[in-house]
């Protein structure tokens, strides 16, 4: 094959005060799975989003089949046969699956054929799907499998996926692989865009790794080590975070028989939850996203109030309490979601520390507020866990995610925590902030704190955690040693793939 | 008193035309909502319709020319939402709240010259038959031709949303506007058309009451019928039929207790008016409680990034 599918020459994007991607050239080949490697901020997206038309080139060229290749929108580029699966999915939660894909055709056909089309395709390729059923209802890997088949539907040539693999269990991302290497044999070429160095070495025949927005180097992944890519996409050499392997100490959260309703409609209810954490320990809890994890959280920071004895801190019963009362008891925690649940988007980062660490860090004084002792603490944040940010007068959606992110992580371990609990703690993170704080979490169970680290990254958990629990449908498997887990073992406890086979394990 | 002067038939036939201008004005504003957009300048787009409709008629002599200058005075005034909310980016309950007051101000502005004056009458329809009916052609078949427009509206604007590709695309952009976005639907371009057709329905619904319900202008003469067509929609969940409903409800309440006062009914009439707001509401949000919920883009700003 000499004419590659996708020709990419030069292409420039500046934005205000950033270059996203300066003059990046690669080429895709037919029926090539080729990987887009880079830490956040390198310019992925912005790159992907040039090829699907939803973002114009300052400058820079691109050829298809030896064709000029400018989509002025979605929709050019869609007729010219470029497919794209959204990594926060473009689905609509109140409409039908039969719907939902409808809108991303050009000319979709009626109703009750594109039902039958949608049966077809997806049992074609192992992805089985009812197209009646309501998106909101459906589980992260089967949103995923719905952006798919709307894609395929088209019959695309070039077929874009940006972070596919981030919320499936170890079984969806095998059936995930069978697909798109079903594809690559029918000719379809897959631009893959991923920061899973060893997903990318057992699926894709050719990488370009980005930094800064600029082209860094191509390899063949098969024949690179992943330390390799890692290097070329950070430019530097990685620390590995390292435990001091404390001992474990007494119990310091203890939790029977804790249920919960669901808080909310598409949520999930929590029963019958046992688990002991004790202190210098780091518990991993596992699971697709949608089995309980949020839910959790809620049950342990006290936004949702539970039966006392469900939740023993330290041997007191402290279910009743308000979060505050449980920060004053030592439990903290750190939601997933940074905008809006682990800090006020349009608040400064004095304020946001104030919000979690007034009452750990007597920030204030009967009911006012210290600024000066809110601001060093701040301040103190900011130097020790290296938040980039010109000062602690920032609102803090002005920070990117990783910065942001180890700004909360920061927060709370800072205050001393006698058990915190952290969900999604590195998710969108780059590689060095997430080894950053990663090793935080670490240190602070060598001073002897116990930590739930909750985490749909298995590798991270695998890292981190000195045991391992999963959960699923809102239950928890009993809690097992790491070391020595093999991933067939994680995926069972994580009940093996949704909709594929029922499996369910007890540890 | 004496309630066997309500006489049933007749009763029923001005529900039909009490409810017919919070009907037309609420399902424009069904749609509007639909596309994620909050419109609070109903009232206001509805008096400013009320007035075109009314001085238009007045100068031609033709109610039908008068209900079109309704329609397009209401999306005029709309269209000065549409750009502060979708090209200014402005809070869409602020610039809601200023196009009524707006509104109300632009009205009695040009109806000045208009007070005391009667605008041509609108015919009822009499249809062959049908309207010889016994009762049923009372109540049903001798109105006029808007009353059956309010009602085809809410069938076109039901079988539109879900049956349609305009629907389901209107339905996506309100359900998560940055979704649709990605998949290249201009998001901007179809709420400013679902805004213009709010206004025009807001504008028609105005002008029923200016040229058939009263037949005449004075100042502030929508009083609050824009707050109900709002309260409805929410109220029916976002639902055409349910619009229909609740606006013969409220249609029917106003109706029965004017009735009711003429007859001396021993209940202070305050009660009596405001009976009609509490009822549709009750009925209404003991309706709603079966957990429909509002369109997920529902008030917010949309911004299209990179």
């Amino acid at each position: 094959m000499t004419q590659p599918l996708l020709k990419i020459d030069g292409l420039t994007k500046a934005y205000p005060g950033v270059v996203a991607n300066d003059s990046v050239s690669f080429e895709i080949g037919e029926g090539e799975i080729h990987a887009l490697l880079g830490e956040n901020g390198a310019g992925k997206s912005t790159l992907v989003k040039m090829i699907y038309g939803l973002v114009k080139p300052d400058s820079g060229t691109m050829q298809m089949r030896g064709e000029p290749f400018a989509p002025p929108e979605p929709r050019a580029a869609r007729a010219a046969g470029v497919a794209m699966v959204f990594q926060h999915f473009s689905l609509f939660d109140a409409l039908d699956v039969a719907e939902n894909i409808a809108l991303g055709m050009e000319d979709p056909p009626p109703m009750r054929d594109l039902a039958a089309r949608i049966r077809s395709v997806s049992e074609e390729y192992g992805l089985p799907l009812d197209p009646y059923r309501t998106v909101g209802d459906l589980s992260a890997g089967e949103r995923q499998r719905v952006e798919i088949i709307r894609c395929l539907l088209q019959d695309p040539r070039l077929l874009i996926m940006d972070e596919p693999t981030s919320v499936l269990t170890p079984q969806e991302v095998e059936i995930l692989f069978q697909t798109l290497n079903k594809l690559r044999a029918e000719g379809t070429s897959i631009l893959y865009i991923s920061h899973k160095l060893e997903e990318i070495r057992a699926l894709c025949d050719t990488a370009t790794i980005l930094r800064l927005g600029k082209n860094v180097g191509t390899c063949v992944p098969r024949e690179t080590t992943a330390r390799d890519m890692a290097e070329m996409m950070v430019g530097s050499e990685l620390q590995t975070p390292k435990s001091a392997g404390a001992k474990l100490g007494d119990i310091a959260l203890d939790i029977s028989g804790l249920s919960m309703p669901s808080p909310g409609q598409f949520g999930t209810a929590l029963k019958n939850i046992h688990l002991e954490l004790h202190r210098g320990e780091i518990l991993g809890i596992g699971g697709v996203a949608g089995n309980g994890q949020d839910e959790l959280l809620l049950a342990l920071s006290g936004e949702e109030r539970v039966p006392s004895d469900a939740i023993r801190l330290g041997g007191r019963p402290i279910g009743k309490l308000g979060p505050n009362a449980r920060r004053a008891a030592g439990l903290l925690c750190a939601p997933e979601e940074r905008l809006g649940h682990a800090a006020a988007p349009n608040m400064s980062l004095t304020e946001n520390a104030l919000l979690t660490g007034a009452v750990r860090r007597d920030l204030a004084n009967r009911g006012f507020l210290r600024w000066g002792q809110a601001r060093e603490f701040a301040e103190e944040i900011i130097k020790k866990f290296d938040v980039r940010t010109p000062g602690p007068e920032n609102a803090a959606r002005s920070l990117s995610g990783g910065n942001l992110q180890k700004f909360v992580i920061g927060r709370e371990v800072l205050q001393k925590p006698y058990v915190l609990v952290v969900n999604q703690p590195t998710w969108g993170v780059d590689a060095l902030a997430a080894a950053a704080i990663r090793q935080a979490l670490l240190d602070l169970a060598a001073g002897g704190a116990g930590v739930v680290v909750i985490s749909q990254d298995l590798d991270e958990l695998m890292e981190v955690s000195d045991h391992f629990a999963a959960l699923n449908e809102g239950r928890l498997t009993a809690k097992r040693p790491t070391k020595g887990l093999t991933v067939d073992e994680i995926g069972l406890m994580m009940g093996g793939a949704h909709g594929m086979e029922v499996a369910h394990a007890e540890a | 008193m004496d309630l066997s002067a309500i006489s049933p038939a007749l009763l029923l036939a001005s529900l039909m035309v009490a409810a017919t201008p919070i009907l037309i004005a609420g399902i424009g504003e069904l749609v509007v909502e639909r596309a994620g957009v909050l419109n609070l300048g109903v009232e206001g787009m509805m008096i400013t319709g009320a007035i075109c409709g009314f001085a238009i008629t007045i100068e031609t002599g033709s109610p039908a020319v008068g209900f079109v200058a309704a329609a397009v005075g209401g999306a005029l005034l709309s269209l000065l939402f549409a750009i502060l909310t979708q090209f200014a980016l402005a809070n869409q309950v602020a610039s809601g709240l200023a196009l009524t007051l707006f509104g109300l101000g632009l009205s009695s502005l040009l109806g000045q010259e208009y007070v005391g004056l009667k605008p041509a009458q609108t015919p009822d329809l009499h249809i062959p038959l049908l309207s010889d009916l016994p009762f049923l052609g009372t109540v049903l078949f001798s109105h006029d031709v808007m009353v059956y427009f309010g009602l085809a509206l809410v069938a076109a604007v039901w079988a539109v949303l879900k049956y349609t590709r305009v629907g389901l695309v209107l339905r996506a952009v309100g359900e998560n506007h940055d979704a649709a976005h990605a998949l290249g639907y201009k998001v901007v371009r179809i709420r400013v058309l679902a805004i213009m057709f709010g206004g025009a329905c807001a504008g028609l619904g105005g002008a029923y009451i200016s040229l058939i319900r009263v037949p005449q202008w004075t100042e502030g003469m929508t009083a609050g019928a824009g707050w109900i067509a709002l309260a409805l929609v929410v109220f029916a969940s976002w639902k055409p039929w349910r619009v229909l409903l609740g606006a013969y409800l409220f249609g029917g309440v106003t109706v029965l207790q004017l009735n009711l006062q003429a007859a001396g009914l021993a209940i202070p009439v305050e009660y009596l008016s405001m009976s009609p707001y509490l009822i549709t509401i009750l009925v209404l949000v003991i309706m709603s409680a079966d957990r429909s919920r509002a369109p997920g883009s529902l008030g917010r700003v949309f911004h299209a990034s990179g």
